[in-house]
């Protein structure tokens, strides 16, 4: 990796912001500089964060438009560009009513929370080598441990808003919480093994020493922490926390104005954080096999992480919603046994490896076959295994009298 | 250990996203189970059958527009057909094709919103729905050219309809027909095989074929059930036995089957408009009659299949302009009796899926 450690490198914005540090070390107290690298860094975030909604809010508005055979927002500037901003006015300036037999205070408190997990998972997130907050020797743990606390401020939402439906959501929201942490945990698990560090900058290097991606290597915990992101970060078709048509709008049935706006910020600082986690963990992050010498890295990192999210676009605008004990059957029945076997094999093929002194070279195509062809039985074999709890009888379309040999009651025969 | 527990009302509606409109639904939960529900109506009741005492036959017609105001033309023709009994008028052939043709025009409109809605309530995120609405609006573009109105259209009329179809509508109903297969594989494509429907509705709300006919349930939620009754052909009106076309019916009578039957009678209506639009035949589309009717004593009741189920007017005269007693036999309403031995047992999410599947319309379960 050939950088030219120079502030204009705009390859690596980091470059320029340890340039300015430097120089505030050397100019001003001792504090500074930590204090300094902590403002620019949650700026950028924030920043970077609310540019992508706005984007995203209006691009995914349109696609969905697509999807459905209709235009979409078109009005607000040219092809409806300017929608989000409308929509973000819309949500300042609504009055934000506090329900009368509310908590007052969790019930202000909760909105503000909910955003907090989704905005410090990108903390640790490489946007390339020097651009990251906080290059933590446990990342992975961090996110894990950050990732979890939603269930909290969503909890308090639920609890604070003293509505039957709100309270459903939030419960329903806790129980699933759990239930798909596990699996999202044990497929993180399978990449700490492949790479033996936590550092999320050394599972990139990882995969850029080794001129592969994890998602060759760990194809079923891709297809697992994908499902159980979708799953925790609440939009339909897994939205079974807010489910409109079951129980109105779940824990925030209660909220309006500025304060509903915040759920609907967390949402979707939600789906980037975990994209951006599998375009990490899985998809190389900022590299692309040498490409990143010539392309700002972070713009690689970041095209991964906004093609991941429109996946979850258009599941939103294809799928229907499964009930909540089916989904938690789901997460308990399949994903999980699943993601333990994939640890399984993830520690054998780690192991033969590292004890026989193989070169990498050698056995890591071996390894994504392998892994592939696994991930495929296993899937079959889960799928056949549930399958007898499954309808059986299955037509695809209605008998008809005729074909029944039967008429109509009161028709002559 | 066991914890105690209280049973836990939940209210669905009167304001709530799946509703339907302003039905309330309230279920007595214990934990997620619902163990009683009780079903509240009349937030939308406007008195029809009243005030249709106070006016004459022909103003009438547009009170029936807006009881099932997704079937406004099959409304119009149950009413039509029971002024005829009453005055014993005959109804021109021409008439009675345009009047079927615009009826299972209708009956697709309609299935295609229940569908759509049904999809949605099962947790889609309006994707079905929109593209059955772009399906709908061409049927309702040809609604438009034929009598100006698109949703309430007042368009059957006693002793006819209150025009004959324009020029243009010939080939756009014929285009709109030939298409339709194509859409209606397109909507199967996305909703047919899919796991996750299957799942939330294959035996959920069952409805055994005994206690659909006790509760005098009608179309597809009795078919549904596997009960082979369809007034299309076990009372034929208008031209219907003139027509080929099958019935559908369920095997189990849950969610899942409902929806089937409707996708098959979209086919199936397709089918009848292929017939109805050959054999369209020349001539007057309608008889004169007399602006304030005033039909003989006695009474009379017409039915028709609706795309709700069995749609009744049963009408009382004593001679004068006004019917001395207007009763509607509403599919919707009746439809929903059995609803609460349907959802005893389940959880909300299956109470709004069998809501979903049952297909009511609040303006015709008020009236």
């Amino acid at each position: 990796m050939i950088f030219l450690a120079e502030w204009w490198d705009v390859r690596d914005l980091g470059n320029a912001v340890g340039e300015l540090l430097e120089w505030l070390g050397d100019h001003g107290p001792d504090w500074l500089p930590y204090t300094a690298s902590a403002l620019v860094g949650a700026i950028t975030i924030v920043v970077f964060l609310l540019v992508s909604l706005l984007v995203f809010a209006w691009l995914e508005r349109r696609l969905i438009g697509r999807i459905q055979a209709r235009r979409g927002p078109n009005r607000v500037g040219p092809w409806g560009a300017f929608q989000s901003i409308a929509d973000a006015i819309k949500f300042v300036t609504k009055e934000a009513i506090t329900s009368a037999n509310a908590d007052r205070w969790v019930f202000w408190l909760a909105p503000i929370l909910v955003v907090v997990p989704a905005l410090v998972v990108f903390a640790v997130m490489p946007f390339n080598e020097g651009m990251i907050l906080a290059d933590l020797n446990v990342g992975v743990l961090f996110l894990v441990a950050v990732g979890s606390v939603t269930a909290i401020p969503i909890f308090m939402a639920g609890w604070s808003s003293n509505n039957k439906f709100s309270l459903m959501g939030a419960m329903r929201e806790v129980a699933m919480l759990i239930s798909y942490e596990i699996p999202l945990v044990l497929a993180l698990l399978g990449v700490v093994i492949f790479t033996n560090t936590m550092r999320m900058n050394g599972i990139v290097g990882w995969q850029d020493e080794h001129n592969t991606w994890l998602i060759f290597l760990q194809p079923l915990a891709v297809l697992i922490y994908f499902i159980a992101g979708a799953v925790e970060i609440n939009r339909t078709p897994t939205d079974i926390a807010e489910a409109e048509s079951e129980i109105v709008a779940g824990y925030h049935t209660e909220y309006s104005g500025v304060k509903f706006g915040m759920f609907w910020l967390a949402e979707y600082f939600a789906g980037f954080a975990i994209a951006a986690i599998i375009a990490t963990l899985y998809l190389g992050g900022w590299t692309l096999w040498g490409l990143e010498e010539w392309v700002p890295g972070w713009m690689i990192f970041l095209v991964k992480l906004y093609g991941l999210f429109w996946f979850f676009i258009w599941m939103r605008g294809t799928l229907p919603r499964l009930r909540i004990d089916q989904l938690m059957g789901f997460a308990w029945k399949a994903l999980l046994p699943l993601a333990l076997i994939n640890i399984f094999f993830a520690g054998l093929e780690v192991l033969l490896w590292q004890e026989n002194d193989l070169a990498a070279e050698a056995v890591l195509p071996g390894f994504a076959i392998a892994n592939l062809v696994l991930a495929v039985v296993l899937i079959v074999a889960w799928a056949q295994l549930l399958g007898r709890g499954r309808p059986q009888y299955r037509p695809t379309r209605a008998r008809l009298v005729k074909e029944l040999g039967a008429v109509v009651y009161g028709e002559e025969a | 250990m066991t914890m105690k527990s209280e049973p836990f009302v939940v209210n669905v509606g009167p304001q709530h996203p799946s509703t339907h409109g302003v039905f309330r639904l309230r279920l007595t939960m214990d934990g997620e189970r619902i163990v009683d529900a009780e079903m509240v109506m009349g937030y939308l009741h406007r008195s029809v059958e009243k005030l249709a005492e106070g006016r004459t036959y022909t103003q009438n017609i547009p009170f029936t527009d807006r009881l099932d105001y997704l079937s406004a033309m099959s409304n119009n023709l149950a009413y039509c057909m029971a002024v005829e009994k009453l005055m014993g008028i005959e109804v021109p052939e021409r008439g009675e094709f345009l009047r079927v043709i615009m009826a299972e025009f209708q009956r697709i409109a309609n299935h295609a919103m229940a569908i759509g809605s049904f999809a949605m309530e099962c947790g889609v995120w309006f994707t079905p729905l929109m593209w059955m609405f772009r399906d709908r609006e061409k049927i309702l573009d040809l609604f438009e050219m034929t009598c100006g109105a698109r949703l309430t259209t007042n368009y059957v009329r006693i002793g006819g309809v209150s025009f004959d179809i324009p020029p243009e509508f010939m080939p756009a109903a014929t285009a709109l027909v030939k298409e339709l297969p194509e859409r209606i594989a397109e909507y199967e494509s996305l909703l047919l095989e899919n796991e996750i429907i299957l799942v939330r509705s294959r035996d959920v709300g069952v409805l055994p074929p005994e206690l659909a006919i006790a509760a005098s349930t009608s179309g597809p939620v009795l078919r549904g059930s596997g009960v082979m009754w369809d007034i299309r052909k076990a009372d034929p009106y208008a031209v219907y036995d003139r027509l080929d076309f099958d019935i559908p019916v369920g095997t189990r009578g849950d969610c899942y089957d409902r929806f089937l039957v409707r996708l098959e009678e979209l086919r199936q209506s397709v089918r009848i408009l292929e017939q109805a639009l050959d054999m369209l035949p020349d001539g007057v589309a309608s008889v004169e009659v007399p602006l304030a009717l005033r039909p003989p004593a006695g009474e009379a009741y017409a039915r028709i299949e609706a795309p709700k189920g069995e749609l009744g007017f049963y009408l009382v005269s004593d001679g004068s302009p006004h019917p001395q007693r207007f009763h509607i036999r509403s599919p919707s309403f009746i439809n929903l009796t059995p609803l609460r031995d349907m959802v005893v047992g389940l959880t909300i999410p299956d109470a709004v899926v069998t809501l979903g599947s049952i297909d009511i319309v609040l303006g015709e379960v008020d009236r």
